[in-house]
């Protein structure tokens, strides 16, 4: 019973396919990723230069804000979401995800979420001007009319997390095939069912948050405002509840794709499976004990500054026993270097570098110095730019010709990598060494001792930028025509995914594949 | 902007020039071009400093050890080269190696992280107080029990920041009044907040607190050697975070008593002044030098402000109406807006005085009126 998908645009509104909604989830995060990436070009044109020269101080502050909340939700969940849909139902032998409506729909609310926090750009008052971090009472007595919008949207987003997240957790709990017992299962599906649990255990606390702030804006509850006896303290510490494993949401799923790519270009299995497993879940769980690091300097005792900074560097074992299992993967190999192997390559090393800024931040008395400055701003660019972007980067060049049955343009995409390698590394790494001099972060205007590394790190900015541009046009180059994919693709990739031909049937796995 | 061009240019070379110049020339080269963290001049940021290039040098050579064994492989166990992949995959003894060094390491660090942070969070037995309210965009400092207190503004002219004239060395760090300090004394910093959170941050006293309305936070320092250090707000508090900087004057006691004694004077020569009549002239003139520290950061020198939040002056319902309802929203703050804040305490009489009869006057307002400091002491009694 061979039946396709519909034609037009019904079959993008009403699709049940994982395939199809992964494609919606990738395509959509792709259109965010520009957009956040336009506003961070505004944001390295004004620092270009000392002085205010394109925008004011209060448009200034809409674009970090936007820039954060566009990339952080629209751009890294999404695309992540993507790949689950895509890959985790061809990885563990089943023929859809496990709810196929509620796909649909925590799909299709997203652009309504992204469309509305986008609207407050127009509104009287502007967008939000809070950071991404929205701090009460910054953000509620002291905030623009369009926070509303701004809560209702983090609303619809969360509501999509946390669907899309019960759609995982069934799909991998009930639809494994025969014989795909739960140490069986490929890493980047590993990862995505405890990401998912992190997802359920924090998303409410965000919509909890959130809806106290819409409380304490619209109907005079003071739950952050001191005047009221509320506590801006108490903010911090229910947004880091949430914020700190959602940091962890968006590199767990990075860890799982790497881990599928270096052992294919190594030409070796995976080093240290069942530990690589057992170190994610305690990533996990520290995640849930080490949120109040990101406050070391609101007034904590001192017993509750030394809690935090123990737990934190606990987490540097686990990250280090995930690092060490990639390089010995790699050791006597015999890799090659396709695109998708140079960007995991690259997700390793500067994520490690990121992981060591992560580290010198846990220790409370250094980040005394570090904390609101570039420093952090270098290191939580470090672990999300060739952490979350570089590894979904990989994951597009090393699953696209299953997707769609061609192979990509080799020579574009190392081009791609190379310019993307540079741009991030010239844009990044000289803001340690403003962070470190002085510099805080979120500020439109800075002192004449920042400006060379400021005017280097916005070069590199736009070429970062530029370098997206010549992804698009390989992805669409791609899936237009080109070379023709193999069932395989690579030399002996090991998973389910690739027994299927390419490109993969609109519906694979209808009858459940044999298991070694 | 060539010169900044070659300053770049030396700086792509820098890798270069750094390798060939070594140890203390190394040191000076990193502090020249801003690389590092400064060490600071009170013993807690020298431990901190210390604590910072130990933990990077320990990840320097972490880092190296495994980048190195990457790039080994990379460059050796290439299919290229024709090797054959082994087959190896797992190995307890290993996992537990790398699990165990590590933790290993991580105490090594926390040791003498531990006893860094209990010097820093013991802020007893201080010989000076000095209390600390940050306000949008503006720092207040009492030092208490002394009768002395002030603000703290950016002295930066705003054609600076316009790129209308040239910029000078301190841009963006220089007050029109810094908080002075002794040296040689623990001096107790209490930090808290009128309005939104800021942080209160000098990187050469390794000092960085938040302050946060409702609260009061400590902090403390023992500055060892006479100079000005420079820092900024650090928490993200509104259009203008960053362009609230902090000057920290650290002197000799000597001075630093005789600096006390002449703000004492000066502030009981204002209370002499609410009772003076001035012309007005006089107040108009003040007036508008009040308005361009205390107003202008929102209702913009020109008088007109940035609606809907900070409306403008020019043609306002308050400064062309009646001085009642004037007078009471800058005393008293506005009772729908918390961007306008209450002015009481942060203006003298004098000050109110002074930037009412402007604001009523300038921007084509043109009421002609003015009050007097007396007025507004009757005011406020009167309320």
């Amino acid at each position: 019973m061979a039946h396709g998908p519909a034609t037009g645009l019904s079959r993008w509104m009403f699709t049940t396919n994982h395939k199809d909604i992964g494609t919606m989830y990738l395509w959509f995060s792709f259109a965010m990723f520009l957009l956040g990436g336009v506003f961070a070009l505004v944001i390295r044109a004004e620092l270009f230069e000392p002085g205010l020269q394109i925008v004011e101080p209060n448009f200034f502050n809409q674009m970090t804000t936007m820039h954060g909340l566009i990339m952080v939700f629209g751009a890294v969940m999404p695309a992540f979401v993507g790949l689950a849909n895509w890959m985790i139902p061809m990885m563990i032998g089943a023929p859809d995800m496990a709810l196929p409506r509620m796909n649909n729909w925590s799909f299709w609310i997203l652009p309504f979420a992204f469309a509305m926090l986008t609207a407050t750009l127009f509104m009287e008052g502007g967008a939000p001007n809070f950071g991404w971090t929205f701090y009460a009472p910054l953000s509620t007595t002291y905030a623009p009319p369009s926070v509303t919008f701004f809560i209702f949207a983090v609303h619809i987003m969360g509501a999509s997390s946390i669907m899309g997240s019960i759609n995982i957790i069934a799909t991998i709990l009930n639809m494994r095939a025969p014989g795909m017992t739960l140490m069986k299962m490929p890493l980047f599906v590993w990862t995505w069912l405890i990401t998912a649990y992190l997802l359920i255990a924090v998303m409410p606390v965000l919509a909890g948050v959130v809806t106290m702030m819409l409380m304490d804006i619209h109907f005079g509850t003071s739950f952050f405002d001191a005047a009221g006896g509320g506590d801006p303290v108490l903010f911090q510490h229910i947004f880091w509840f949430f914020g700190h494993p959602e940091v962890y949401i968006m590199i767990l799923p990075a860890f799982g794709v790497v881990s599928a790519i270096i052992p294919t270009f190594a030409r070796k299995p995976l080093f240290g499976y069942a530990s690589m497993v057992y170190a994610t879940a305690s990533i996990a769980f520290l995640s849930f004990i080490v949120w109040a690091h990101h406050m070391f300097t609101v007034g904590m005792p001192l017993a509750g500054e030394l809690f935090f900074m123990y737990a934190t560097m606990l987490i540097a074992v686990p990250t280090g026993v995930k690092v060490f299992n990639w390089v010995t993967t790699m050791f006597k190999g015999a890799m090659t270097f396709e695109t998708p192997m140079l960007f995991s390559i690259a997700f390793v090393i500067l994520f490690t570098i990121g992981g060591f800024s992560g580290l010198m931040l846990a220790i409370a008395p250094a980040d005394f110095q570090y904390h609101d400055t570039y420093f952090v701003v270098a290191h939580f660019h470090y672990v999300l730019v060739p952490g979350a972007i570089f590894s979904i980067t990989a994951a597009v060049y090393y699953w696209l010709p299953k997707w769609c049955g061609n192979m990509y343009n080799e020579t574009m995409g190392k081009t791609h990598f190379w310019l993307a390698f540079l741009g991030l590394n010239l844009t990044f790494f000289p803001m340690h060494f403003v962070g470190l001099a002085g510099m805080p972060r979120r500020i439109p205007d800075y002192s004449l001792q920042f400006a060379d590394f400021n005017m280097i790190a916005s070069c590199g900015a736009f070429l970062f930028g530029a370098a997206q541009i010549l992804f698009l046009f390989n992805v669409i180059a791609t899936i237009r025509g080109g070379k023709k994919a193999t069932a395989e693709v690579w030399e002996n990739p090991e998973g389910l995914e690739w027994t299927v031909a390419s490109p993969a049937p609109y519906h694979t796995f209808s009858v459940p594949p044999d298991v070694k | 902007m060539l010169n900044r061009a070659k300053r770049l240019f030396a700086l792509l070379l820098g890798p270069a020039v750094l390798i060939s110049i070594s140890g203390q020339s190394l040191a000076e080269e990193v502090e020249r071009w801003g690389l590092n963290m400064p060490r600071g001049v009170t013993p807690v940021s020298r431990e901190v400093y210390d604590l910072h290039m130990l933990i990077f040098w320990i990840c320097v050579v972490i880092g190296i050890l495994v980048f190195g064994v990457m790039f080994y492989s990379m460059i050796v166990h290439r299919k290229s080269r024709g090797v054959k992949p082994a087959n190896f995959h797992e190995s307890t003894k290993l996992e537990i190696l790398w699990t165990a060094v590590p933790f290993l390491i991580l105490m090594g660090m926390a040791w003498p992280a531990t006893n860094t942070l209990i010097k820093i969070y013991d802020t007893s037995e201080s010989e000076v107080d000095i209390l600390i309210t940050g306000y949008q965009w503006k720092w207040k400092y009492e030092y208490v029990n002394q009768d002395v207190s002030f603000f703290s503004n950016l002295s930066t002219p705003v054609e600076q920041i316009r790129n209308l004239a040239p910029k000078d060395e301190e841009y963006l760090l220089e007050v029109d009044e810094p908080v002075v300090i002794p040296i040689n004394k623990k001096v107790r910093f209490l930090i808290t907040a009128n309005d939104v959170i800021h942080a209160w941050w000098v990187p050469d006293l390794a000092v960085k607190k938040d302050a946060i309305p409702g609260y009061i936070n400590e902090t403390w320092t023992y500055v060892e050697e006479p100079g000005v250090y420079r820092g900024q707000c650090a928490e993200l508090c509104g259009k203008d975070h960053g362009f609230m900087p902090i000057v920290v004057e650290a002197l000799p006691e000597a001075e630093y008593e005789q600096w006390l004694a002449g703000k004492r004077q000066e502030a009981a020569k204002l209370r002499e002044l609410t009772n003076q009549t001035f012309s007005f002239d006089e107040l108009y003139e003040k007036g508008e030098q009040v308005y361009l520290a205390a107003c202008a950061a929102c209702h913009q020198a020109n008088g007109q402000g940035v609606p809907p939040t900070f409306p403008a002056i020019a043609g306002s319902a308050y400064a062309t109406g009646p001085i009642a309802n004037h007078l009471s929203i800058i005393v008293n703050g506005s009772p729908t807006n918390p961007a306008m804040r209450a002015f009481d305490g942060e203006l003298s009489e004098v000050d109110i005085a002074a930037v009412v009869t402007y604001q009523r006057n300038a921007f084509n307002n043109n009421m002609g009126d003015s009050v007097q400091p007396i007025d507004i002491l009757k005011f406020k009694q009167g309320q």
